[in-house]
């Protein structure tokens, strides 16, 4: 199934500075119930995000008419835990294409590459740097260049590391079942050995 | 299915237990690419299926092999009333939708009342399906749990699911190899429980991201596979792809003639195989890590990750101990939640339920362990207690043992088998801002329902706090 196509993204960027968000957080159990992978950014962040009575809790970032934008920004161990893919959908459904971090959940990662999400690793400091001039001013335009592998905020500039896989997959739109189709005849020999 | 597995020997390099596997399955390894891996074995459940159902209709694909791929329900199922049909109506559908793929896609489903039905990672062991040597998947995180025979099984997204139905393969880049070795003799009252809690603990939630770990050293070879695969099943919650136990004399009496091992002849030919699997002498690890057994003491968590752990006679940190100022604000929040003061000692505070269950802890040893304790006593007043078995077969062993006896004299209730409050998913749920003890493997914001506030810990811990009403130190109980 062909993705989006992701070569470089401009936008402002959405702060959580928060650790080991883990993907019961970003999606709770009890909305994995539908069928499609449609509708699950309405419940992104579900419990951070509102109360019990489904008002929305002011303090939270989401809720935050200063922040909007297609990058979301997290602390580090980004996406630890069940390996809903339901995480994934849910960030891509409420409108992330990128989630920075200085770590990731090895799942998560593996998710959101497949939902052209991308997971861009960062060092801390620059993290740091980014959540503070994204803290300071809301509407601070951050640029995650996929070719170059190159993020930029505030003339400063990281390059973070993807493979070379992957980074063909989201940049063409592919994803890894087309690649898999292709080897068939191997995978019928192994199916008989194995 | 006959497991043709051949492990080649006759190479110089001494090689892992993981690198022999998985290097047996490589189908194809190209520069620049991950490897295509081929999957022995499928475990499938109604929540992470659907949407990869739906992708091979729309690809107008089959199934590459049936044989390959079992299914439950597990995560969405209610534990009370189980012969009727599913109350809330969500649920009803995904596990309704499971039943619709199953029967289209010719795939094997042990469905609500079947003999075989419960959880995913409780049933593949048991029903002999699990085997050492293989590839394993899963739609679902705690997949690391077959790891305990000796395999590689590791947890994936739907997307994988899809990949894994379609071509039996997925495409994984290889990890990196830590070995963790528990020497020593584990002290009274300490469980398996507490050595994975113990080492999450020591390196914290994401200590073993990007890693492969092999469980190792006299302490993990003393346990049994029921234990074993306690320890397997968290790998997970320190980050790792996986954790497996190098197959041995334990391993293989475990196997033995369970359903759909090798039988007879084949048996005996498989475990000639499965004896070449353990890492060789000289074998090289990314990271090794030692701990001594006499150094784990009965283990529970105080925060909101399993590595927000400490022994239970410890005090919970002050935030002042860590030393990065994200680590605190993190800190300040997990705790709050909890409703925990920094600097507290957890010793004696009160608990409104306790859960035991789960892939981590519903075995019929768990049960067992549970019942050795609670024989002759009855539960505090103020909790509530839940035993549900992790399959049928379990809760009809612990029917015939007398089990539910026990427990229900004691004033546990034992329900039917699922995942239950493990999740937050199904109708069983810990109400807000209560405090449950819990056998199960995440102590995650709302995990057990909204608000919810968890204390991993062990069986016995579960046991005990049952009987007292409160957080207690196992070892002043035995």
């Amino acid at each position: 199934m062909s993705k989006d196509k992701f070569t470089i993204l401009k936008s402002t960027a959405v702060p959580l500075p928060v650790e080991n968000i883990d993907t019961d957080q970003i999606i709770p159990a009890r909305f994995l119930k539908a069928t499609t992978r449609e509708g699950f950014g309405d419940n992104l962040f579900r419990d951070w995000r509102y109360s019990s009575g489904d008002e929305p809790i002011a303090g939270f970032v989401l809720n935050n008419p200063a922040y909007s934008g297609k990058i979301l920004v997290g602390g580090k161990n980004f996406g630890c835990g069940s390996s809903r893919e339901h995480a994934a959908w849910a960030i891509y459904d409420y409108g992330f294409r990128v989630v920075v971090s200085s770590f990731f959940a090895d799942i998560f990662k593996n998710n959101a590459l497949n939902n052209a999400v991308l997971p861009v690793v960062v060092s801390d400091k620059f993290l740091q740097s980014l959540l503070a001039a994204i803290q300071k001013n809301s509407k601070t335009e951050v640029t995650v260049d996929l070719i170059n592998q190159q993020i930029s905020v505030d003339g400063k500039s990281e390059k973070f590391e993807i493979n070379a896989y992957k980074k063909e997959c989201l940049i063409n739109g592919y994803d890894d079942i087309d690649y898999l189709l292709n080897l068939n005849k191997e995978v019928r020999e192994f199916d008989l050995t194995h | 299915m006959e497991n043709k597995l051949t492990i080649v020997v006759s190479e110089k390099k001494p090689k892992t237990i993981f690198e022999k596997i998985w290097d047996a399955h490589v189908v194809k390894r190209a520069e620049g690419y991950p490897d295509a891996l081929f999957i022995d074995r499928h475990y499938i459940h109604e929540v992470t299926s659907p949407q990869a159902f739906d992708g091979l209709r729309k690809r107008g694909i089959k199934v590459f092999n049936v044989n390959r791929t079992t299914a439950t329900a597990d995560h969405n199922v209610p534990t009370k009333d189980q012969h009727l049909p599913i109350k809330e109506a969500l649920s009803r559908h995904q596990v309704e939708t499971l039943r619709k793929n199953c029967k289209e896609f010719g795939v094997e489903l042990y469905d609500l009342g079947h003999p075989f039905q419960g959880i995913v990672h409780i049933i593949g062991p048991e029903l002999g399906l699990t085997q050492p040597g293989m590839t394993m998947v899963c739609g679902d995180s705690h997949t690391s749990t077959h790891g305990a025979f000796g395999s590689v099984a590791f947890g994936i997204g739907t997307s994988e699911v899809e990949q894994v139905l379609a071509t039996q393969c997925i495409l994984q880049y290889k990890p990196k190899t830590m070995k963790i070795e528990i020497n020593g003799k584990l002290g009274k009252g300490v469980v398996s429980k507490d050595i994975i809690l113990y080492i999450i603990s020591k390196i914290s939630a994401s200590g073993a991201t990007g890693f492969f770990v092999e469980y190792a050293g006299d302490a993990i070879r003393n346990l049994s596979m029921e234990a074993r695969m306690t320890i397997c099943n968290m790998s997970i919650e320190m980050g790792a792809r996986g954790g497996l136990i190098a197959p041995d004399e334990t391993t293989f009496n475990y196997m033995k003639g369970r359903k759909f091992a090798p039988q007879g002849e084949a048996f005996d030919k498989a475990v000639e195989i499965w004896k070449q699997l353990p890492s060789d002498e000289g074998a090289v690890y990314d990271t090794i890590l030692k701990y001594d057994a006499a150094d784990i003491a009965p283990m529970i968590t105080y925060g909101t990750n399993p590595g927000m752990g400490m022994k239970v006679t410890d005090r919970i940190p002050n935030v002042e101990e860590l030393k990065e100022i994200n680590e605190q604000v993190s800190f300040k929040k997990s705790l709050d939640y909890m409703g925990l003061e920094p600097g507290s000692a957890l010793l004696g505070k009160a608990v409104d339920y306790v859960f035991i269950g789960s892939c981590t802890n519903a075995r019929i040893e768990d049960l067992r362990l549970v019942a050795s304790i609670v024989k002759g006593k009855k539960k505090a007043p103020n909790v509530e207690v839940w035993v549900i078995p992790g399959s049928k077969q379990v809760e009809a062993q612990a029917l015939k043992e007398g089990l539910n006896k026990v427990f229900e004299e004691a004033g546990f209730e034992l329900r039917g088998p699922g995942c239950s409050a493990c999740l937050g998913m199904n109708e069983d749920k810990v109400p807000p801002g209560k405090y449950c003890i819990s056998t199960s493997n995440r102590n995650f914001e709302g995990r057990q329902g909204p608000k919810s506030r968890t204390f991993l810990a062990s069986p016995l811990s579960a046991a005990v706090a049952a009987i007292t009403g409160k957080v207690t130190d196992v070892r002043e109980f035995i």
